[in-house]
């Protein structure tokens, strides 16, 4: 193979004999306090998640006697999925998976759309990390009088700060994972045996695993998550092209740097407060990276010196690849000062929004919402299931005949107590019984559901002695109700030996 | 193998001194936390094989004298403590009432299909199907010693010629031609007269002859028309159904050296509840009678 050529790879330095480390030690993050709007918009963000989070279990939902009344509830012993007025059962099961495959799209589409936002702002890895970070700032002080704190003796002021905010940290924890169990039990009703003892082992096995997890990856796993554990960064590239706003430093504004008062330099004062208040601890200077998260606070930072030093805002900015380019190659023979900095934000584009990626992830967000309300809208809640006796496949009769036996199982989704007429739609001659069901006035075999339950019955389907079949006939097993109207139909077949 | 360690001039970074083709590989250290969850899960498996067993072959019980097997005994008990109420309600009531009531008829049905594929399928076959060779199918409705719930319950509790239950159903039935009791020519008859009680037959005159010697020999279990006797487990002649098979070289052997098929006596073997259970599910199977 050729050597590869690139434009910008100076000579190889000489080689040298030390190797670098194969482990790395983490380099502690601390970050800085930031105000500014995107920080308001994450505080709001984080507040309406954890508040859906801890509340939602407690919200009611009446559904009659005998039924839980918690509005969102995963009854696992039940088999039932309960979502206010929505009631899934276990075989209904793709109803979560289309959730999951408009969550997954989703988070393509707004990738495309938008860059890292799950990753920056929704994430429950960011959400979690940045109350535990408020935690830390409020107990320790900022970024200064933590990184001094942990300089100090392991006595004293570092040990009462210390405690609290592991205190404070297990507790946040303790909540998250006593949360997350009143998804899958009655709330009010989980409470107080959780407390006194009584709750199963189950609970308690998936309070603590919560409660670890959320401790260590909030509050010491932290950034490591997303560099090392998480592999949505990894495929994000794939999702991220030069049309998805990114966080970006304008480096065509920016560079050089230099201080405030020199000449000829651009507009970064290379203060590093984009780099001081980074929850993972980079430098959006240095481009796009796999470690940044999208959260844009460094967008605030450098947006609140700027407007110190009374220069426009925007140095760093959620911006395209594509406008970036623009401004960068308008701007390049002008001189810094505001003459670039007003000739290169003129050069910016617009996003692009509609384009190929785009109009499939929509598309396809389209076609999976449209199927998901379909079949919701056609859901039955009533259902027949035929299930054909495979041994023997059919049975030969004292005189001749042939019998052919079913099970048949009648679910009903709903709470009343149906009766329904069982008919059976087929060659003519053949006779339906069903064993220990009632029959109506005309001998035919009622069947009656169980509220929010299956009945099963045995269907045995005899062709006289004499009936011409061929070996195999389609037959329909209809539910018909007392106005004549068939509420399900299933159909199965009517086997015999081969005439 | 590892080349020379140098500084990739691109991204400033250091390689491995891994080459392949011209392709370096760069050097990405792993974070030291990762390393050493490694080594605690090595630590954790270490203290793992000490305390369970899991050294192969060696029968190594680890310390805490910890098995499946042991564990699950005293899930099984809680299991089965969980069945007691209902199976005490199973032992009181009749197989007819457990039918009539739905709770405790879903819980027969679903305990007596897997009491029959343990202990029934071997021989009656995995849906009652039966098999030509003396095991009757339990899904038609031709019954050897009736079909209603007290006799399927019999039937199930005593079994059936097996010598140890002195209750047990049927009655030996002689070896007509190994016993002298008729000669080969005879025999053969006999059975063109069989054939003609279903319209079989093809020999007018040999079905004739066989109609005296099988009023002689066979009408006292059998019955005048073959209609069979359920209590001796005569089965039924005319019917179509044919448990050494129905063809004339069967019925020969059947008429020459009998038969004469057995099952054991449940009774001795499983609780009543499950023998009662059986006899719901057994019922269900063809209808019953």
């Amino acid at each position: 193979m050729g050597e590869v050529k690139h434009p910008e790879r100076t000579q190889p330095e000489a080689p040298t004999t030390t190797s670098a480390p194969l482990y790395a030690t983490r380099q502690k993050v601390y970050p800085k306090a930031v105000h500014g709007s995107v920080r308001r918009a994450k505080w709001l963000i984080l507040a309406l998640c954890l508040g859906l989070y801890y509340t939602v279990p407690l919200i009611r939902w009446d559904r009659g006697p005998e039924m839980p009344d918690q509005a969102v509830l995963v009854d696992m012993n039940a088999g039932r999925l309960f979502f206010f007025w929505i009631e899934i059962w276990p075989q209904e099961v793709y109803y979560l998976t289309g959730l999951l495959m408009l969550g997954a799209i989703g988070l393509f589409a707004a990738t495309s759309l938008f860059g890292r936002v799950w990753c920056g702002f929704a994430c429950p890895q960011t959400v979690w990390t940045d109350l535990f970070m408020l935690v830390e700032r409020k107990v320790q002080g900022d970024r200064n009088a933590r990184m001094k704190l942990d300089l100090q003796p392991w006595t004293g002021e570092w040990l009462r700060k210390k405690a609290l905010t592991h205190a404070i940290w297990l507790g946040i924890a303790a909540a998250t994972g006593g949360a997350w169990i009143m998804y899958f039990n009655d709330a009010l009703e989980m409470t107080p045996r959780f407390f006194t003892g009584q709750a199963s082992l189950e609970v308690y096995f998936f309070f603590g695993l919560f409660t670890a997890t959320t401790y260590l990856l909030a509050g010491w796993a932290r950034e490591q998550v997303c560099t090392y554990m998480c592999p949505w960064p990894r495929f994000q590239a794939a999702m991220l092209d030069e049309n998805s706003l990114v966080v970006t430093y304008r480096a065509w504004r920016g560079e050089p740097r230099g201080k405030a008062k020199a000449e000829g330099i651009g507009d970064c004062v290379d203060c590093r407060a984009c780099v001081h208040v980074c929850p993972t601890g980079i430098d959006i200077r240095d481009g796009q990276q796999l470690e940044c998260i999208g959260c844009g606070l460094c967008i605030d930072a450098c947006d609140d010196v700027m407007g110190k030093l009374g220069r426009p805002k925007g140095l760093i900015a959620f911006e395209t690849l594509t406008s970036l380019a623009a401004s960068e190659a308008a701007a390049q023979f002008v001189p810094p000062g505001p003459q670039r900095s007003a000739c290169g934000m003129q050069a910016r584009r617009p996003q692009k929004i509609i384009r190929p990626r785009t109009l499939i992830y929509a598309g396809v967000l389209t076609l999976v919402v449209a199927v998901m309300a379909g079949s919701w809208l056609l859901r039955q809640t009533t259902s027949l299931a035929v299930l054909r006796d495979r041994a023997p496949i059919f049975v030969k009769l004292s005189d001749g005949g042939i019998r052919n036996a079913y099970t048949l199982k009648l679910g009903d989704k709903t709470r009343g107590v149906e009766a329904y007429n069982l008919v059976l739609d087929g060659p003519k001659g053949l006779h339906l019984i069903v064993l220990d069901a009632e029959s109506d006035p005309s001998g035919a075999p009622v069947l009656t559901t169980r509220p929010d339950g299956i009945t099963q019955w045995r269907a045995l389907v005899t062709a006289p002695a004499g009936l011409k079949l061929p070996d195999s006939v389609p037959v329909t097993f209809k539910l018909v109700d007392a106005r004549g109207h068939t509420e399900v139909s299933t159909a199965s077949v009517f086997l015999g030996p081969k005439p | 193998m590892p080349t020379k360690v140098e500084k990739d001039s691109i991204t400033g970074r250091m390689t491995t001194g891994h080459e392949w083709d011209g392709l370096k590989e760069l050097n990405t250290p792993l974070p030291k936390w990762w390393l050493y969850t490694f080594y605690a899960c090595i630590a954790f498996a270490v203290v793992w094989m000490v305390v369970y067993p899991a050294i192969p072959m060696t029968g190594a019980r680890g310390l805490t004298g910890w098995t499946a097997r042991g564990a699950i005994g005293p899930e099984l008990e809680a299991e089965r403590a969980k069945q007691e109420p209902m199976l005490a309600k199973l032992r009181a009531a009749t197989p007819a009432e457990i039918a009539a009531d739905p709770e405790l008829r879903a819980y027969a049905m679903a305990g007596g299909r897997i009491a029959f594929a343990n202990n029934c399928a071997g021989c009656h076959g995995a849906g009652g199907q039966g098999a030509t060779g003396g095991f009757p199918s339990l899904a038609d409705d031709d019954w050897l010693y009736g079909g209603s719930y007290e006799s399927i319950h019999t039937t199930i509790e005593h079994g059936v010629r097996n010598g140890t239950d002195s209750d047990a159903r049927g009655i030996a039935m002689p070896r007509f031609l190994a016993d002298g009791l008729l000669k080969p020519a005879e025999v053969a008859d006999v059975a063109e007269y069989v054939l003609s009680l279903n319209g079989r037959s093809t020999d007018a005159a040999a079905a004739g002859r066989g109609e005296t010697l099988f009023a002689e020999n066979c009408v006292s279990c059998h019955g005048e028309k073959g209609e069979g006797n359920r209590d001796m487990g005569a089965p039924r002649l005319s019917d179509q159904v044919w448990l050494y098979g129905g063809d004339k070289a069967s019925l020969v052997q059947s008429i020459s050296y009998s038969r004469a098929g057995v099952m054991p006596a449940w009774g001795s073997r499983l609780d009543p509840a499950v023998i009662n259970m059986l006899t719901v599910y057994v019922h269900s199977l063809g209808g019953g009678e």
